[in-house]
């Protein structure tokens, strides 16, 4: 008789991993997951703005109990040159009630609290294990060989939440090798700073309350990359991600510009006297849908960053991780009805994948990284345009208005030529709004 | 705060018997441009001994984001081995 340990095997406790577990092992199915690290969540990295509707359907009212930090009632854009910013802000009351849009919450935690119930509902998680490659038999993924001695495990279906770096689906054949131009590195610290603090910089009423930072701009030298800074309970979280593509030829070092970003004379006020407790680093696909990989194959579903199920645009990652998790716990469901786990059951999470509101905000987005890498131009030379034009309207230097906009009009004609311009906002229209 | 005192912020468990990380080909690093692996790596884990020619892979330092093994194709690159590596307490 075929060896079978589980019904499930679940590789990585991370958002996707756990959501996935957590929907199984309520719906009684054996299964379990396994972890590389100490605990799950400690080799886990975010921004982190977790957006709740994902995990709220799972566990409602989860962050009533979970380790979250504030709720996010501020969302500021801010485009930067070496020294000033120019910003779109917005702020509402509306965001200040239950369930809440989105917290800053830290994964480590989050996580080893999101573990716990996943255990609750009769999931075996273990950890310090490593899933070195799939075992395939027959063509069908029928378990995973781990780090362990004796480590074999066997199982229905292996799901493959393994994360960014996703071995599993690259060993299977899903993936192709990811190239720099689709991912990005992101560095983040962790800074300790009073409540009270926090919430005087940031004009917010309690400890509960938030705000989120992005910035974009030519201070990032021409590389396509975003920093933020998010508040959380007792800390500031300020991080940049970078494509990698950018990171080589710029010759940079992802620790030396975000020390540039901490310095930059609209940022270092707001961090100003804090503790670093923490620095991270993670990759973060930026591929979009057409980096997506094949999702599955006989016995074997793939999920989470693993996918690159990232919205950029929107900075959603951890709860599209659990989006995909609940998919593919689903398409298991499914095809436990009859048994059949082939490639073929298993495609209705293709489907369920494409009819989900994530992938139509990454097809919405599709042509977003081509667009940017050729027209690297959108975050450096308009925004300056722009940054200078402010800078010169708000001064007050004999120069009558009528003048300043003449002057302006001229710059912008020299400067980008206002055919290209309706060629770029055409571009704009076509390649992520149509 | 330097690179070096943020990395002495992390709590690591050093597999001392095996180091995770490698080079395919050392010839290859004698004759690269950009030596990218230098720079690319937010721990600063790989150096490049001029004088010896090779390339010096401080593995203990290592966040394993993977950065470098999608920079660099001739770099080797597993995870370590369960349990050891990098633990973040916030995340």
């Amino acid at each position: 008789m075929k060896r079978k340990d589980f019904d499930v095997i679940i590789v990585g406790a991370g958002p996707s991993g756990l959501a996935a577990g957590f929907v199984l092992a309520k719906a009684g199915v054996n299964t379990i997951i396994i972890e590389r690290g100490k605990f799950p969540g400690s080799k886990n990295v975010m921004g982190g703005i977790f957006y709740t509707k994902a995990m709220d359907d799972l566990i409602p009212e989860f962050y009533k109990e979970a380790p979250v930090e504030r709720h996010i009632i501020e969302q500021n854009l801010w485009f930067m040159d070496d020294v000033s910013h120019l910003g779109v802000s917005f702020k509402s009351q509306k965001y200040n009630s239950e369930p809440f849009n989105s917290f800053s919450v830290f994964r480590a935690k989050f996580d080893r609290w999101f573990a716990k119930k996943v255990e609750q509902m009769g999931a075996l998680i273990i950890n310090e294990t490593v899933v070195t490659q799939p075992i395939v038999e027959g063509g069908k993924v029928v378990g995973v060989k781990t780090d362990r001695p004796d480590g074999d495990l066997y199982a229905d279906v292996v799901i493959g939440a393994d994360g960014v770096n996703s071995f599993l689906a690259k060993q299977l054949g899903l993936r192709n090798k990811i190239k720099p131009n689709i991912v990005a590195l992101a560095v983040k610290e962790v800074i300790g700073l009073d409540k009270e603090k926090i919430n005087d910089r940031f004009q917010l009423r309690s400890d509960k309350e938030g705000a989120a930072y992005e910035m974009t701009g030519p201070f990032l030298d021409g590389m396509e990359g975003m920093a933020w800074l998010y508040t959380n309970s007792s800390s500031i979280s300020i991080g940049v991600g970078v494509v990698i593509q950018d990171l080589i030829e710029h010759k940079t070092n992802p620790n030396d510009l975000l020390e540039k970003i901490k310095a930059h004379p609209s940022v270092a006020p707001l961090i100003e006297g804090g503790q670093t407790k923490e620095y991270l680093a993670h990759m973060i696909p930026e591929g979009g849908y057409y980096a997506t990989p094949k999702l599955f194959t006989d016995g074997f579903l793939t999920t989470g960053d693993a996918i690159m199920f990232v919205n950029n645009v929107n900075r959603e990652g951890s709860n599209l991780a659990i989006e995909s998790g609940k998919l593919a716990a689903k398409t298991y469901l499914e095809a436990k009805q009859t048994g059949d786990f082939s490639s073929k059951s298993l495609s209705r999470y293709q489907d369920k994948i494409r009819k989900s509101f994530a992938c139509k905000d990454l097809s919405m987005y599709k042509n977003m990284p081509k667009l940017l890498e050729e027209k690297r131009y959108f975050l450096t030379k308009y925004p300056q345009f722009f940054i200078d034009f402010v800078y010169d309207w708000f001064s007050v230097d004999g120069v009558s208005k009528p003048d300043k906009i003449k002057k302006a009009k001229k710059e912008f004609g020299d400067k980008f030529g206002y055919v290209n311009f309706a060629k770029d906002l055409y571009a704009i229209w076509r390649y992520m709004i149509r | 705060m330097n690179l070096e005192d943020k990395l002495y912020l992390l709590g690591y468990n050093i597999n001392e018997e095996e180091s995770h990380l490698g080079v395919k080909n050392p010839d290859e690093c004698k004759i690269c441009e950009k030596r990218q692996c230098t720079y690319v790596c937010p721990a600063k884990v790989y150096e490049y001994d001029t004088k010896g020619e090779f390339l010096s892979i401080n593995y203990d330092a290592c966040v394993e984001c993977g950065t470098c093994r999608i920079a660099c194709d001739n770099i080797s690159w597993k995870y370590p081995k369960g349990g050891f590596g990098v633990s973040y307490k916030f995340g």
